[in-house]
């Protein structure tokens, strides 16, 4: 473990996906992998790129990795497909539109497979963008699974949430709902050649400034230009932009790449940074305590004994909380004993 | 102690075919039977192969060559493999690849070469008994 801790911090790649398997498979090693690397990360700008299944997120992730290995920042990219809840297998696909950045030793792309987990990432997935992190890499692109309407749960494990969405598949009340377009930092729409997109970015952009309250405080008139809505930015305010881009054919990466790096520089300028900090350490905390107490359950309940909790409830012998309050007090128990 | 690991198997096209169908059958029996498959697509260099190999520490390679390029590309592959100190990873092939040819590949490293006709049980048994020994 030592040996693939010291090559993870000098970022060889046997030693990064050595760690990062791991890591997936074994809670004991994460804990020993967290442990050391933790003091060594914080540098790298972690980006979410979330949306429907076939908005081109996988393309995206390529054509923005592009543009950053240009601008020379060292980029890991960690793409999550999901895994089949019946027998836990997998096809992780995302590598075949991610085929132009093969050969360069500044980009490491790892794919993820859901394994369970239901909020668009997998359960390892924050211990592996730490593993990126500490291996020196600058921008770290978190592709989750083709993610729906509330798959939310990118927004606290990355700075930068860019949310993609692709012409016509819905009507203006679509963007007007709940979920996952409240977590964009940036929208992006994509495909944007196609002939309904400029709709698709009018609803986007309406959906924003109605939830800017922007009607009163700009007298009635939409932000329409560039201009206005950087100077919103400079008065501490992020304005989330709608960027359009045709990811195959590179149109509007180099721009939608200019708001990655604004939106860092807004963090950072606006103590945006510490706050999202603070809310990714949280959210860790809060993932490994709930792990945590499972194993504790785990250990301290025998399975048939929760069976049989189970049962009770079932029948209606006793009811989900007085069975939760029986489990938690078992736990407690086990640990003064 | 021993920590139950969910096989990782990569399935890649190298060289110039476009006959996907094979690979695809592959990836998804070995999906069915609870495997991580990392697909590639077509068109994959050796290099690309193997450094996909390398970043997503897979437990066993699988190509599918029905270009008949199959020992210059396998050579390639090979070599690669051992320079990044993965000679000792399992490779199976699918695809068009004559009998008389089976021997040098075995010769380079190749594990198992699966032609038309094989069962797909017999892929994945394969493929679960050589990956689960690394």
């Amino acid at each position: 473990m030592d040996d693939l801790i010291e090559g993870v911090l000098n970022g060889r790649s046997r030693a990064i996906a050595r760690l990062i398997t791991l890591v997936e498979n074994d809670e004991q090693a994460a804990e020993t992998a967290v442990r050391q690397l933790h003091a060594h990360t914080g540098k790298a700008h972690v980006v979410g790129v979330t949306g429907p299944p076939g908005c081109g997120k996988s393309t995206l992730v390529n054509e923005l990795a592009k543009a950053f290995r240009r601008q020379d920042r060292r980029v890991g990219i960690i793409a999550v497909d999901p895994s089949s809840p019946f027998t836990g297998g997998a096809i992780l696909g995302d590598r075949v539109r991610m085929a132009d950045l093969a050969g360069d030793r500044g980009i490491f792309i790892r794919s993820l497979a859901s394994r369970g987990n239901l909020g668009g990432l997998s359960q390892a997935t924050t211990a592996v963008i730490k593993i990126l992190d500490a291996a020196g890499f600058d921008i770290i692109l978190v592709e989750t699974v083709g993610a729906g309407q509330s798959e939310v749960e990118i927004a606290a494990t990355a700075h930068t949430t860019l949310v993609v969405e692709a012409p016509g598949m819905g009507d203006d009340i679509q963007s007007f709902k709940a979920g996952i377009l409240e977590i964009a930092d940036i929208l992006v729409v994509n495909k944007a050649d196609r002939p309904s997109a400029a709709r698709t970015v009018q609803s986007l952009e309406l959906m924003l400034h109605l939830g800017d309250g922007g009607s009163t405080r700009h007298h009635g008139r939409l932000l329409h230009n560039q201009a206005e809505r950087d100077a919103e930015t400079e008065n501490g305010r992020w304005q989330v932009p709608v960027k359009s881009t045709v990811a195959l054919e590179g149109q509007g990466v180099a721009e939608l790449a200019a708001a990655v790096v604004a939106h860092r520089q807004f963090m950072e300028q606006n103590s945006e940074w510490q706050t999202r900090e603070q809310e990714r350490s949280r959210r860790e905390i809060e993932m490994i305590l709930q792990a945590r107490l499972w194993q504790r359950l785990r250990a301290s309940v025998s399975e048939l004994e929760r069976e049989q909790v189970i049962t009770a409830v079932a029948r209606r012998e006793l009811d989900p909380y007085t069975a939760v309050n029986d489990l938690l007090r078992q736990i407690t128990n086990g640990e003064r004993s | 102690m021993v920590v139950e690991r969910t096989l990782r198997i990569l399935i890649g096209k190298p060289g110039l075919d476009g006959h996907d169908r094979g690979a695809k059958v592959v990836a998804r029996a070995l999906r069915d039977a609870g495997m991580e498959v990392i697909y590639t697509g077509l068109r994959q260099t050796p290099e690309m192969i193997v450094e996909a190999a390398l970043q997503e520490d897979v437990d066993a390679i699988g190509l599918s060559i029905l270009s008949g390029a199959h020992l210059p590309l396998m050579e390639r592959v090979t070599a690669l493999l051992k320079e990044e100190d993965m000679g000792d990873m399992p490779i199976f092939l699918g695809g068009i690849i004559p009998d008389e040819d089976v021997p040098q590949l075995k010769a380079l490293g190749v594990t198992a070469v699966f032609g038309p006709g094989s069962s797909i049980d017999e892929i994945v048994t394969f493929v679960q008994e050589s990956a689960a020994r690394g």
